[in-house]
């Protein structure tokens, strides 16, 4: 070694692997979902000695540390992290990033990849993991070079969580990972030249959407996941109890502010509530907040609030005009937009046009609310499971919902007092999300009660990640709701099919004994009678617990508006 | 009538940053819509470390507006501008290759190459390469011509644009480069082309 050599050595040198755990540290993540394998050996063997500062759970498949992931970041507010391997460990993180992706979820997935020179090659286990996750994440890239790693992870943070969050990936090769190089301590990253997630805020366009306010006689709130993204909960009830605005939520908005307050009217969409869904074909002006007028809840877009001015408040300029046409865009983070929304506009009451939603309500409540959670004989409802839960735990809980007919159910019926408690997979709507993303809510928010509520189609996608809470110890709630079939796969059939019954009749194992195999306690139960001492039983229970309940077999969700129809089409029956 | 649901060509304008992976973002943003790109070119700007993307597609102005918000949206993405045909100036660069015997003995290759504005790039015994610049219809003029006296290949370029009311992208790039963009670099052009943004 020359001596100059020597004292090039005195600048610190850490391995790239060593960077990457130093920059999360930095970042202040304390909790990683993933699973190890050969080409991300390096970063594992590294956090053997940052177990003490960087907490890993070791999930049972890729897949479920993507979910695990999002949950964590949709109570906590943080970004999610998760490690995987190359190839196959790459591969299973793309429904979790598909999701993440459509949902704005904050997430940053760290791959192995094969060595630098065996790229391109076919090499064990290699695949263009940045190729195939281009379309699902919202930026990702590649590093060679441990001498990046730094760079890129803080890059990577940024990106993660300003403007509209999103997740990304980065990929790291293996001699990166392994490779010593000159250390200079980790910088956050607070500027891209080509990156701008805040614009600057247009006056003008808050001054007409306040003229608009003013002057309508029929306004109307719709909110969505934005207003939660952009902790804005506060402003955002602030300026609807100024403008006296009845407010409807998407199942991504729901809890923005509390399901009891007099202004909430309820869920819009497919299975949203009655009067949401009329009335937007009566308002005079719709205000959008941080929603992305989705198929799912417009219905058919040319028969959508054609009446209406509409003022789309977003951060995401390429959402404003995509489906519904903006009279006033209002481009920015609602946190900023609204307050200075609010102050333009004039303190009001619209009790007449409230008394519509609440006469729509009690149509509703009469025609299919009450015989769902009120029912005196027969089988178990969804609506009534969910319902005895919801008085057991006050809106209280964080509650987790799998896709299907559970979902809708559990959306429409579960009471949310808090924000961040309602988690489910809104845009992708991805089978086999709920039990992963318990775990992920568990540990971003350890002080509240999770239930994760799930058809036994759903369970047995991912019901692997038992072993997950197995081996982590975390305590987390596992309702499932168990109609013996593909429930709202079924409800299609029946209504749109002339009930043909196509391979959506599922049988299941014995869950409550799959249960015992991981050592988490639990019952089934199938009769009204046992139902709240067995939903008292769960939340009791010291540790996780599974909880089967057997539902009625062809239940439908209802209300609904069926697809290519209008939003005022919607049946109660 | 100009419609904007009438389908034409409008130049796409990109302006991004240099890096690996970029073309495949930007493809996919077509791909996933179904939209067919006409011509493609990619090539460093006057701005050094920054790409400029010159893509044509024939649409109607409501998709290439979603389109150019969504561009706009990645992260390495600069700047997007669109413009219909009229407001820019575009050049396509077209290059013919003859047999050098009949072109010698029964072309007035002194005409051709003026009528056509052409240059010969290459004289060989066996073959001689043309080269001429210009829209379409007049680099096409020359292919039906030469066809007669045994065209051996012929390949046309993507084609460039300038767009003629821009001293756009330059000014706005020293806004990028401030933390603290100007007002022009964070706004959304596209916002304001709203049919009707209500006025009092
Ligand atoms: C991964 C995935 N595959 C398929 C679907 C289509 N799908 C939507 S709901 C549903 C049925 C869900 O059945 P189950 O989990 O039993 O819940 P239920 O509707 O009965 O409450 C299916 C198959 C999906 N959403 N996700």
């Amino acid at each position: 070694m020359s001596s100059e050599e020597e004292t090039a050595i005195t600048v610190e040198q850490l391995k790239g692997s060593e960077i990457l755990l130093n920059g999360l540290i930095a970042e202040g993540v304390e909790t990683i979902f993933g699973y190890p394998g050969g080409a991300i050996m390096p970063i594992y063997d590294a956090l053997y000695d940052y177990q003490d500062r960087l907490k890993h759970i070791l999930v049972r498949h890729e897949q479920g540390a993507t979910h695990a992931a999002q949950g964590y970041a949709r109570t906590s507010g943080k970004v999610g992290v998760v490690f995987a391997t190359s190839g196959p460990g790459a591969t299973n993180l793309i429904t979790g990033l598909a999701d993440a992706q459509i949902d704005s979820t904050p997430m940053v997935c760290i791959t192995g990849q094969v060595f630098a020179h065996l790229l391109g090659t076919d090499a064990f286990q290699e695949t263009d993991v940045i190729n195939i996750t281009t379309p699902v994440t919202k930026w990702n890239y590649q590093v060679t070079d441990a001498s990046e790693i730094a760079e890129v992870l803080a890059k990577a943070f940024h990106i993660a969580k300003t403007g509209r969050p999103g997740p990304v990936l980065i990929d790291i090769t293996k001699n990166a990972q392994l490779q010593l190089t000159a250390y200079n301590g980790y910088q956050k990253c607070e500027h891209i030249r080509s990156y701008r997630p805040a614009p600057i805020i247009r006056n003008n366009y808050i001054e007409q959407a306040a003229a608009l306010i003013n002057e309508a006689k029929k306004p109307f709130v719709l909110f969505g996941q934005g207003v939660l993204l952009g902790n804005a909960e506060q402003e955002f009830k602030a300026f609807v109890e100024k403008t006296g605005i009845p407010a409807a939520w998407t199942i991504l908005g729901a809890g923005a502010i509390p399901t009891d307050h007099p202004l909430n009217v309820g869920m819009l969409g497919m299975h949203g509530n009655y009067g949401p869904n009329v009335l937007t074909n009566e308002c005079d002006v719709l205000i959008a907040i941080g929603m992305r007028f989705d198929d799912r809840v417009t219905g058919r877009l040319d028969k959508y609030a054609k009446q209406a001015k509409v003022i789309h408040l977003d951060i995401d300029p390429a959402e404003i005009d995509k489906n519904v046409k903006a009279h006033v865009p209002v481009w920015g983070d609602c946190k900023e937009t609204l307050p200075l929304l609010t102050a333009l506009v004039k303190e009001k009451k619209h009790e007449e046009w409230l008394e519509k939603f609440r006469t729509y309500t009690r149509e509703e409540i009469e025609q299919c609310i009450d015989a769902e959670i009120n029912p005196q004989s027969g089988e178990l409802t969804m609506g009534e499971v969910i319902n005895q839960l919801n008085q057991l735990t006050k809106g209280d809980a964080i509650i987790v919902t799998d896709v299907g007919q559970h979902q809708m159910v559990a959306c429409r019926y579960a009471k949310f007092n808090h924000t961040r408690s309602n988690i489910t997979s809104g845009g992708l709507g991805t089978m086999g999300f709920a039990l992963p993303a318990a775990i992920g809510a568990k540990f971003g928010a350890p002080e509240k009660t999770v239930v994760a509520v799930i058809g036994d189609g759903g369970f047995q996608m991912t019901l692997q990640e038992l072993g997950t809470i197995m081996q982590s110890g975390i305590d987390v709630k596992i309702m499932i709701l168990n109609n013996q079939f593909l429930g709202m796969v079924r409800q299609w059939q029946e209504l749109f099919h002339d009930r043909r019954y196509s391979f959506v009749d599922i049988t299941s194992p014995d869950f409550v004994a799959l249960a015992k195999s991981y050592y988490i306690d639990g019952q089934k139960i199938s009769e009204r009678a046992e139902l709240k001492d067995a939903l008292k039983t769960m939340l009791d229970h010291k540790g996780s617990y599974l909880l089967e309940v057997m539902v009625t077999k062809e239940n439908n969700v209802f209300p609904m508006v069926p697809q290519g129809c209008s939003v005022s089409e919607i049946r109660l029956k | 009538m100009e419609s904007k649901l009438e389908k034409k060509e409008f130049n796409i304008t990109v302006y991004t940053e240099n890096q690996v992976g970029l073309l495949s973002r930007i493809a996919i943003i077509f791909s996933r819509r179904k939209l067919n790109i006409e011509s493609l070119n990619t090539s460093p700007s006057e701005v050094e470390s920054i790409h400029r993307f010159n893509i044509v597609i024939n649409e109607t102005e409501e998709v290439v507006r979603k389109v150019a918000r969504q561009l706009e949206k990645q992260v390495e993405v600069l700047k997007v501008y669109y413009n219909t045909n009229e407001d820019v100036i575009w050049q396509e660069l077209a290059l013919y290759k003859v047999p050098t015997e009949i072109i010698a003995e029964h072309v007035s290759v002194e005409r051709l190459l003026r009528e056509y504005g052409a240059r010969a790039v290459v004289i060989r015994k066996d073959y001689t390469v043309f080269e001429t610049t210009g829209h379409r219809e007049e680099t096409d003029a020359l292919v039906v011509v030469l066809q007669q006296y045994g065209l051996i290949e012929f390949v046309r370029s993507a084609r460039v644009a300038i767009i003629k009311a821009s001293d756009g992208f330059h000014t706005k790039l020293k806004q990028f480069e401030n933390r603290e963009p100007g007002e022009s670099a964070s706004e959304n052009e596209y916002l304001n082309n709203g049919d009707k943004v209500f006025t009092m």
